[in-house]
C-alpha cells in the first residue's frame, strides 16, 4: 500500500487489536464486508430501491413495518419463506430448480476478488479482473436454464433476449475494463486499487489520471446496466412486454433468490467500476498542506467504508436511471452495443495504449 | 408450440412486408410460434387477448379476441327505463364516465326535444372536460408504463387525483358518477366550485409541462414511438377511426367542432393535429402528442366556461327532469366527442314504453381496435405493445 498511513489511525488500531493470539480486530475488519453483503442485499438494496423510487414519484414508499418501513424487507422475506415451493408440472424440474442457483452463485462468486480494504480481500488473484468479468458470464447459464426450464413462452423470450444482451454487452464492458488494466499494468484487483492510492486522494484515480479515461468509464457503466438487466436495458424482464421475462414462473424463495442475485450483481458491477476507475477503497480526500485528510481517512475500516460508499453511489445512479427512463427496444439495444459502444471502446483502448506509452 | 409454416429459405432480409410472410434473415429456417398475449397480460390494458403468430421477435400477425368484459349493455338497456341507463353508461368507458353520460343524455334529449338551461350546459361541459383531462392522463401514464417508464404514470395519477376529488365533491363518486341526468344534473355544483376548478387549472398547467419534459421529450420515448404503427389518413377513415386516433393521422375531425353540441360552438379552442415536424403523421408518437396537446385545449375550455357560466340563485338542476320519460315513437342517433373518439347512441322508441326498444352504443375503442390486425403486421413485440398503448383502449367500452 503506497499511501500506507504510518500514523496510528483508529482503523489501524482496530485491525491490530488482538486478544492474546486471537486477532479480534482483524476478524471484525474482515467480517464487515461479509455482514455488509447480507445486510445490503436484504435491507439497503430492496428497501433503498423502494424508498428511492417512492421519493422520485411523490410517494412515501413502505411506511408500516418498523420505523419508516425499515423492516419491510424482513417481512417480505418471511412471507416468501412461507410460500409453497411451486414447480410447474410442464417445467423441466432440474433446470427450473438449478437456474436460480446458478444465477445466485454466479453473481456472488465475484465478491471473492473484490478488495474491501487493504486488509481484506477474499482471494487476491493475479487475474482478478478477468475472473470477475468471466464469473458474471455464468449468470447467462442460469438465466437460460430458468427461462428454458419454465416451459413458458414469455420466459423463453426473456431468456433468449437476456443471453443475446449479456453476451453482446460483455464485449464493450471487457474492453473498457482492459483500459483500466492497461493503466494499472496488472489484472489483480488489489494491485489496481493500490496503483490509485496516494496522498492526493481522488487525483490519483484512473478517471482523473488519463485524459480519455472518462470514455471507458462511461462505456463500462452503460454496459454494466445492460449486464445486470437494469433499466433502460431491462428488456429480458420487461414487465410490460414479457410479463416478467425469464422468471415469470418463479415464486416464493426461488423468486427471492433471483431477486437477491440481481441486487448482488448490481453491487458487484458498481464495485468493479469504482475499483477500475475510482480507486476502490482509497480515500477521495486529498492531503492539503498540514491537513492530512487522506492519511486520516485511510486504513482497513475506512477502506471498506469508501468502497461501499462508492458502490452505493453507483447503485443509486442505477436506480435513478431505472425510475426515470423508458425501455429501449431489442434492436435499439443491439445497435447501441455493436455500433456505438464497441467501436468507442476500441477507440478508447487504442488511445489509452498510446497515452500509456508516450506519457 | 404450434408450427404453422416455415419461412422461405432463400430470401433476403425483409422485416416489414405487406403480405403475411416476414423473413428475418437469409438462409435461416424459422418456425412460427403462437403467442397468446393476454387476457392477463400487463400491457393489454384490461382483458384484451391478442393471439400473435410470431417469428422470433417479429409479430407476423396479431388477432384481437374480445368479449372478456362483455356485460350485455344493450340488452340491459331494453329492460331499464331511460334514466336508469345513465349509470350503465358510466361503466362503459369507466375512465371517462362524464363524457359517456353526456353523450347518452344529449341523445335522449334530442329524442325528447327539450331545451336545457345554460348553467346546466356549462357545468356539463366543465365536468366532461375535466374528465377528458383525467382520461388522457391515464392514457399517457399507462403508455409510459408500456414503454418501461413507471414514474410518469404516478405523476399522472397524482394530478388525476385532484380531478377525482373535484368530481367526487360534486357527484359523490370518484369514477362512476351518475351525475349528468336526462334534462339536467343530479345536483347543482357546490358554492366554491368555480374557485376550486380555477385553482386546479393553475395547478395543472405547469404539471403538464413537467410531464412533457419527463416523457414526451425523452429521447428513448421518442425512439420507441417515432415511425411505429403508421396509419394513413384514408385507411383510418375507412376503418371508422375517430378521436385522437384519427387526429393523429392528420385529419382535423372533432365532433365538438364538426357536429357541435351543448355550448361548444361558443367556446374558443383548437383541434390539435400533428404537423409532421416532431413526428411522422399517423405514428404512435403523433397519437400521443394529440392527447398531450388536447389536455391544454381542455384547460382552455374549462377557463372559458368558468367565465361564461351564469350564476343563478336557488337554481334547481332537476327542475326539467321529467318524472316519467315516454318519448314519442321514433329513432335517434346522438354522438359526442369522448376522450377516445366518437361515442354514439342509437335509440329506438316505440312511443308507448318507458324503456327504449333498442339502444345501440357505437363505441370508439371497439372501432379503433379493429385496425389492430393491420397495424401489427410485421412489427416487433415491443412495438406491438407500443401500438396497443397508443390506441388507448378501455375494455369496458370495447366489450360493453
Amino acid at each position: 500500500m503506497s499511501s500506507s498511513p504510518s500514523l496510528n489511525t483508529w482503523s489501524d488500531a482496530l485491525s491490530g487489536f488482538s486478544i492474546g493470539w486471537f486477532p479480534l480486530g482483524l476478524v471484525i475488519v474482515a467480517v464487515i464486508p461479509l455482514v455488509f453483503i447480507a445486510l445490503y442485499a436484504l435491507t439497503y438494496g430492496v428497501y433503498g430501491e423502494r424508498k428511492i423510487s417512492a421519493f422520485m414519484q411523490d410517494r412515501l414508499g413502505p411506511m408500516e413495518v418498523g420505523f419508516w418501513g425499515i423492516l419491510q424487507t424482513l417481512a417480505d422475506i418471511l412471507k416468501l419463506l412461507q410460500k409453497e415451493d411451486i414447480v410447474p408440472t410442464a417445467a423441466d424440474k432440474f433446470l427450473f430448480v438449478i437456474g436460480p442457483g446458478i444465477l445466485f452463485v454466479g453473481s456472488f462468486l465475484a465478491f471473492a476478488v473484490l478488495p474491501f480494504g487493504p486488509a481484506f480481500i477474499g482471494a487476491d488473484l493475479n487475474v482478478g479482473l478477468f475472473y470477475a468479468v468471466g464469473i458474471v458470464a455464468i449468470e447467462v447459464v442460469g438465466i437460460l436454464a430458468a427461462g428454458w426450464g419454465s416451459n413458458n413462452k414469455w420466459a423463453l423470450y426473456g431468456a433468449v433476449r437476456s443471453v443475446a444482451q449479456i453476451v453482446s454487452y460483455e464485449i464493450p464492458a471487457s474492453i473498457a475494463l482492459l483500459c483500466a488494466a492497461m493503466m494499472a499494468g496488472t489484472l489483480s484487483m488489489q494491485q489496481i486499487t493500490v496503483m490509485q492510492a496516494g496522498p492526493n486522494g481522488f487525483m490519483h484515480w484512473f478517471l482523473f489520471n488519463n485524459p480519455i479515461a472518462w470514455l471507458p468509464f462511461l462505456i463500462y457503466f452503460i454496459s454494466s446496466l445492460a449486464e445486470t438487466n437494469r433499466a433502460p436495458f431491462d428488456i429480458p424482464e420487461a414487465e410490460s412486454e414479457l410479463v416478467a421475462g425469464y422468471f415469470t414462473e418463479y415464486s416464493g424463495m426461488k423468486f427471492a433468490v433471483i431477486f437477491l442475485a440481481e441486487y448482488g450483481s448490481m453491487f458487484m458491477v458498481s464495485a468493479i467500476i469504482s475499483i477500475a476507475f475510482l480507486g476502490g477503497w482509497t480515500s477521495p480526500l486529498p492531503n492539503i498542506g498540514g491537513l492530512e485528510l487522506n492519511t486520516m481517512t485511510s486504513g482497513p475500516a475506512w477502506g471498506a467504508f469508501w468502497i461501499i460508499m462508492k458502490g452505493f453511489f453507483f447503485i443509486f445512479v442505477q436506480m435513478w436511471l431505472r425510475w426515470t427512463l423508458p425501455r429501449l427496444r431489442v434492436d435499439q439495444l443491439m445497435y447501441l452495443c455493436w455500433k456505438v459502444l464497441t467501436p468507442f471502446a476500441l477507440i478508447s483502448f487504442v488511445l489509452t495504449a498510446v497515452w500509456e506509452i508516450y506519457r | 408450440m404450434q408450427e404453422l409454416g416455415k419461412a422461405e429459405s432463400n430470401s433476403t432480409r425483409i422485416i416489414r412486408q405487406d403480405d403475411k410472410r416476414v423473413i428475418i434473415e437469409k438462409d435461416l429456417d424459422t418456425e412460427y410460434m403462437v403467442l397468446s398475449m393476454g387476457p392477463q397480460h400487463p400491457s393489454t390494458h384490461g382483458v384484451l387477448r391478442l393471439e400473435c403468430i410470431t417469428d422470433g421477435e417479429v409479430v407476423v400477425e396479431a388477432e384481437p379476441y374480445l368479449g372478456y368484459l362483455h356485460r350485455c349493455f344493450e340488452k340491459y338497456c331494453e329492460n331499464v327505463d331511460y334514466p336508469g341507463i345513465v349509470p350503465y353508461t358510466d361503466r362503459m368507458d369507466y375512465l371517462a364516465g362524464m363524457n359517456s353520460e353526456l353523450a347518452y343524455c344529449i341523445t335522449v334529449e334530442k329524442l325528447l326535444d327539450i331545451e336545457i338551461p345554460r348553467r346546466v350546459e356549462f357545468i356539463r361541459v366543465i365536468v366532461s372536460e375535466l374528465n377528458r383531462i383525467a382520461s388522457h392522463l391515464v392514457a399517457i401514464g399507462t403508455y409510459g408504463i408500456d414503454l418501461g417508464a413507471f414514474t410518469p404514470f404516478l405523476f399522472c395519477f397524482r394530478d388525476r387525483e385532484h380531478i377525482m376529488n373535484l368530481l367526487e365533491w360534486i357527484s359523490g363518486a370518484r369514477m362512476l358518477y351518475n351525475y349528468i341526468w336526462i334534462g339536467g344534473l343530479a345536483y347543482d355544483v357546490p358554492a366554491d366550485f368555480k374557485k376550486r376548478v380555477a385553482e386546479f387549472v393553475t395547478y395543472f398547467r405547469p404539471k403538464a409541462v413537467e410531464l412533457c419534459k419527463l416523457l414526451t421529450e425523452n429521447e428513448i420515448f421518442v425512439k420507441r414511438t417515432y415511425d411505429i404503427g403508421i396509419m394513413p389518413a384514408d385507411v383510418a377513415i375507412n376503418y371508422g377511426w375517430s378521436g385522437p386516433m384519427l387526429r393523429g393521422s392528420g385529419v382535423k375531425w372533432d365532433l365538438r367542432r364538426n357536429d357541435p353540441y351543448s355550448v361548444y360552438p361558443e367556446l374558443d379552442f383548437d383541434v390539435p393535429v400533428p404537423d409532421g415536424k416532431f413526428s411522422v403523421v399517423g405514428d404512435c408518437l403523433s397519437r400521443h402528442l394529440v392527447r398531450a396537446l388536447e389536455m391544454e385545449e381542455s384547460l382552455k375550455i374549462i377557463e372559458q366556461c368558468l367565465d361564461k357560466m351564469p350564476e343563478v340563485q336557488g337554481f334547481d338542476s332537476r327542475a326539467l327532469i321529467p318524472k316519467k320519460i315516454r318519448p314519442k315513437a321514433g329513432e335517434v342517433y346522438g354522438r359526442a366527442e369522448n376522450p377516445r373518439g366518437e361515442l354514439g347512441y342509437y335509440i329506438v322508441s316505440d312511443g308507448k314504453s318507458t324503456k327504449p326498444l333498442r339502444c345501440k352504443a357505437r363505441s370508439s375503442c371497439f372501432v379503433n381496435l379493429s385496425a389492430m390486425k393491420d397495424l401489427s403486421k410485421g412489427q416487433l413485440i415491443p412495438d406491438l405493445v407500443a401500438i396497443i398503448g397508443s390506441i388507448d383502449i378501455v375494455l369496458g367500452e370495447v366489450d360493453r
